[in-house]
Formats: C-alpha cells, structure tokens, sequence
C-alpha cells in the first residue's frame, strides 16, 4: 500500500505507523493465546463427580483361600492366592468392556471381544494389547482390605495378611 | 431478477443445464443427502422438546417419547432411520462423485469440503448415539473414547476432554448433547453452505466430459 507519509530514511528505524501496527498485531497475538489457554483451561472439568479410587473391600477372612472374587460396582476383582493377595483391574485392556470372570473355563473373558486373562490378569488370547493392571492393595487400620484403583503396581506384588 | 433480490429466494438457481437434472447423471444423492439433513434437523428440534441430557433421565425421557408423547414412536424412529439413511446417501453420494470423475478441476476444493461434511455426519452419528443412555449407548461410547486414548501421547487428554471425566458419565452426556445439537450441527450447515456456493462457481452440477465447460 503507497502512502504519502514521508519515510525514515535509515534503515533500523521504524516509524512511528509501524511501531503502533505491530504494536497492535502483537497485542492481539497475546490476547489470542490467551483466549487459547483460557478456553483449554475452561473444557478442562476441575471437579469430577465420579466416585473415589478407594474401595474398601472388606475383610480379608470373607475371601476363601484360592478364590477370586469380582465386585461388578467397582470393577476390580479381589483374588487371595497362596502367596497373598492381590486386586485386578475389570476393565478390559483392550476398548474398556467390562470382563467377567468364568468359573468353567477357569479364566477371565471379555464380552465384546473375545479378550482373556489368567488369574493372574495375563492376556492369554484375544485383541487386548496389555494384560490386566495390579492395583495398589493395603490393611487399613480397622483391618479392611482397601483398594485404589487410580494406582497401577507391578504384578507381583502380593499382600500378606 | 427477482430470484436475486430477495434472500428467501436466492438459494434458487437461475439458470440449470437440462441434462443436469437427469435422474441418471447423480442419482439425486446429494439432494437426498440434504433432504435427510433436513428431516434430522427438524425431527432432532421436536424431540429436544422432551428431552433432559442428564443421567439417567435421558433414558426415562426416551422412553416417555416412545410411549407417552404423541407421534413421539414415529418421530424418534424417522430421526433414527434418517440417521442412517444420511450416513448411507452420503457415501453413496460420495462414490458417485469419485467414479463419474466429478473432483476433477474445478472441482477439487468441493470434494475436500464434501470429506469434512462426511466426517461431521459419522460424528452427528457417534455423538447422537450417546443420547438415549441405554447399554448399547453407554458401552459404544466406551469403546469409541478409549480408541481415542490410543492417540500417541495426547490421546488420554483428549479422551478426557471430550468425556469431561475419566468415565462416561453425566458429564459426557451433556458435551456429547451440546455436540449433537449445536456445535455439529452449526459446522455442518456452514460447509453445506460452502458446498452449494462451490457447485454454482463451478459451473453448476458435474453432467460428463461432454459438457462445454471443461
């Protein structure tokens, strides 16, 4: 765009039409990523009003030596091995089914696509490209098994009571 | 011209080529396409009339519409058929343009626009699924969210933001509602807009090699 306002000669040197353009773009620039970040913070939900993590599960004597034990609600099972306990994650490591455990067949098998575990929450057929997660397991100190889900152990780790 | 004058009557063509209207040339699918849009677009406003997106009335809602409202069995199922039927026509529509060479220039800004109208209808269709918040909704959405946090490094964070939470929950009802009925919707009739506006630059509807614009 041609203009008749006189121009600086030296180069380096901005005029003063200049200066207030890029001092305008600029301020939009900030505002724009601002209103980027603002909005990414808003889509962000800061309060969830899903239930906790933590299950208490009981006590440890109400699980039989050798059994597994799935509870629908919090989706996890409760199995007491030889060498302990231990919890497992229900939720199908493939696309998030639920899994069911199948007394018969001695395995845990999810419906939607044909995914099975051991007891162990070893992926032995099917799509699912990860075993099931151990989650974290302690005695509380009324002596309750408590479970929390939000946290992955490494398998193996089973708990002595 | 009148037709140019007045807004109401602008959409309307002033001039069409004869062999354009030709059932043979396009099968009328784009035409359908819309028309299936529309039948959505109206059927979707009436039972939002009804309808609460909040667990679990959502379900009790859609079986109030299947039992208590009036015409509501016959609305809801025209919404879901139509549904289908969109999805079907526009790739229909979509194979039609591919094999008559229809993209070719200058046509080839509108097929990209006609790819982003066929992903915003299979997305209508994935956020519309969620809404009767019955099994089959819950779980698909399930499935559908954790294929999405299969995405290399950010695909947990955006499983979470779409779902607002960590599970499908009341929270995913209501952004998969607001999707549905009004951010989706909104970019559709946009791109509609774009699409419509680039077959008149273009010359009118593709007729074949024969037509003198080529």
């Amino acid at each position: 765009m041609s203009s008749n306002i006189p121009m600086p000669n030296t180069p380096g040197q901005t005029s003063r039409r200049e200066a207030f353009s890029k001092l305008g773009v600029g301020s939009i620039a900030v505002a724009g990523a601002g209103a980027v970040v603002f909005g990414y913070a808003y889509i962000s939900p800061g309060v969830l009003y899903e239930s906790s993590p933590l299950a208490n599960v009981g006590k440890p004597e109400i699980y039989a030596r050798d059994s597994i034990t799935q509870d629908l609600k919090r989706m996890i099972y409760v199995v007491r091995d030889p060498k302990g306990f231990y919890a497992l994650s229900s939720t199908c490591a493939h696309l998030g089914c639920q899994t069911a455990w199948n007394v018969e067949q001695g395995i845990i098998a999810c419906p939607c696509h044909g995914s099975k575990y051991n007891t162990r929450g070893v992926r032995v057929d099917g799509p699912a490209p990860r075993d099931l997660p151990w989650l974290r397991m302690w005695v509380n100190d009324e002596g309750d098994l408590m479970v929390d889900r939000s946290k992955i152990v490494t398998p193996g780790h089973y708990l002595r009571v | 011209m009148a037709v140019e004058q007045s807004f109401l009557l602008h959409p309307i063509s002033v001039r069409v080529r004869r062999r354009a209207l030709d059932v043979a040339v396009t099968w009328y699918l784009g035409t359908l396409s819309f028309g299936a849009f529309v039948i959505l677009v109206v059927t979707g406003t009436l039972l939002m009339l009804y309808y609460h997106p909040s667990a679990p009335q959502a379900y009790t809602d859609m079986k109030d519409l299947e039992f208590v409202v009036s015409g509501g069995v016959f609305l809801r199922n025209l919404h879901r058929w139509s549904a289908h039927a969109m999805v079907l026509l526009v790739f229909a529509h979509m194979f039609k343009v591919f094999y008559r060479g229809a993209y070719r220039p200058p046509r080839e800004f509108n097929w990209v626009i006609g790819v982003m109208l066929l992903i915003l209808t299979l997305l209508l269709s994935y956020t519309g699924y969620l809404l009767p918040w019955d099994q089959l909704a819950f779980w698909a959405i399930t499935v559908g969210s954790s294929i999405m946090s299969s995405v290399p490094l950010v695909g947990g964070q955006i499983r979470f933001l779409v779902l607002g939470g960590n599970t499908v929950s009341a929270n995913a009802l209501l952004r998969f509602y607001v999707l549905h009925c009004l951010i989706l919707p909104m970019a559709a009739a946009l791109l509609i807009g774009v699409h419509f506006w680039r077959i008149r630059k273009d010359g009118g509807l593709y007729t074949g090699p024969e037509a003198s614009d080529e």
